[in-house]
């Protein structure tokens, strides 16, 4: 897979908040295998060690960071936050959220078009966090995006796919531009069946880090990822109506026992 | 001079943004801004504070 011209060898990006500790979040980066991981900014406090100890955590996983925007409500605070981003973490890769709705914490998705115009004349590669709706794709795609990351169920849910018909219809409209499943995905049974699906790509955080196990789960979640993609490639049957035998009929035997009707 | 540091309001004599984080001691991957506007780290020493400014200092974090 290719995002903005760097091969991933993994469909699998994870989120890196909420692990129970910071060896669990990395052995369970490790046993996923991703090979994009996602980060924040947060307001430092004087003299505190938090960020000398976190960081170089992750710098060494050897995973590509994409920073995120996360909580940002308007298109100016985004964009502030990924200049900083793109200081701190030296890439131009940024996951640019801009929030509409504390509750729902859903995309705004006119300022999202704003701040991803804007970014993307900077020279970001913006990876943006959005809705299903077409529209909005075609303008962030206008605007330079050349990602595009429609969420699965609200942010933290674990709901799987909400909207399963306007996510074929996103996928079949824009058949070359990755798209990639943020936000929503609860278990390995989604995330593969947004693979079988044909997206790109999978990115979740909740799901592995309030895993009973995250390690094992983010390796089950590794695996999906994978085998959905196989699935997509092998390419699915078409689902039918009716049952249709899978076992030969042709040359059964007759025993005349009420067989063969 | 009193500014708002990551919404706190605290005294400080720093003349510009790079005295105020190092009086502070601040240090290591950090990220700053100014009254909602980035400031490159480069900038640091020629961006002077005024009574009333408001300072943001990001570190990495966990994040989704």
């Amino acid at each position: 897979m290719q995002l903005y011209d760097i091969d991933l060898a993994s469909r699998l990006l994870l989120g890196t908040a909420q692990y129970p500790s910071p060896q669990i979040l990395t052995d369970a980066i490790a046993a996923s295998g991703c090979g994009v991981i996602t980060v924040s900014l947060r307001r430092e406090i004087a003299g505190a060690r938090g960020a000398n100890g976190f960081w170089p955590l992750l710098q060494a996983t050897g995973a590509r960071i994409l920073p995120n925007t996360a909580g940002c409500h308007s298109a100016r605070e985004a964009i502030t936050t990924a200049q900083m981003a793109r200081e701190v973490f030296a890439t131009s890769w940024i996951k640019l959220e801009v929030i509409g709705n504390a509750d729902t914490l859903q995309p705004d998705p006119f300022a999202l078009v704003e701040a991803a115009r804007v970014l993307c004349a900077d020279g970001f590669a913006v990876f943006p966090y959005t809705t299903e709706d077409l529209i909005v794709a075609e303008r962030l795609l206008d605007a330079g995006c050349r990602v595009l990351m429609p969420w699965g169920a609200p942010i933290g849910s674990g709901r799987g796919l909400r909207h399963v018909d306007a996510l074929t219809a996103m996928r079949g409209h824009f058949p070359s531009v990755p798209l990639i499943i943020d936000a929503g995905i609860g278990a390995p049974s989604q995330a593969a069946q947004a693979m079988e699906m044909g997206f790109d790509a999978v990115l979740l955080n909740t799901a592995v880090a309030k895993a009973g196990d995250p390690v094992a789960m983010a390796r089950a979640f590794g695996q999906a990822v994978a085998a959905g993609r196989l699935a997509f490639e092998a390419g699915l049957m078409p689902p039918r109506d009716m049952a249709a035998p899978s076992t030969p009929v042709l040359g059964m035997a007759d025993l005349g026992l009420g067989g063969l009707r | 001079m009193r500014i708002d540091l990551n919404g706190a309001a605290i005294e400080v004599a720093a003349r510009t943004l790079a005295e105020a984080l190092s009086d502070l001691g601040y240090d290591g991957a950090l990220a700053t801004a100014l009254n909602g506007r980035f400031v490159p780290a480069t900038a640091r020493t020629e961006t002077p504070l005024h009574d009333g400014d408001r300072v943001e200092v990001l570190a990495p974090m966990q994040g989704g």
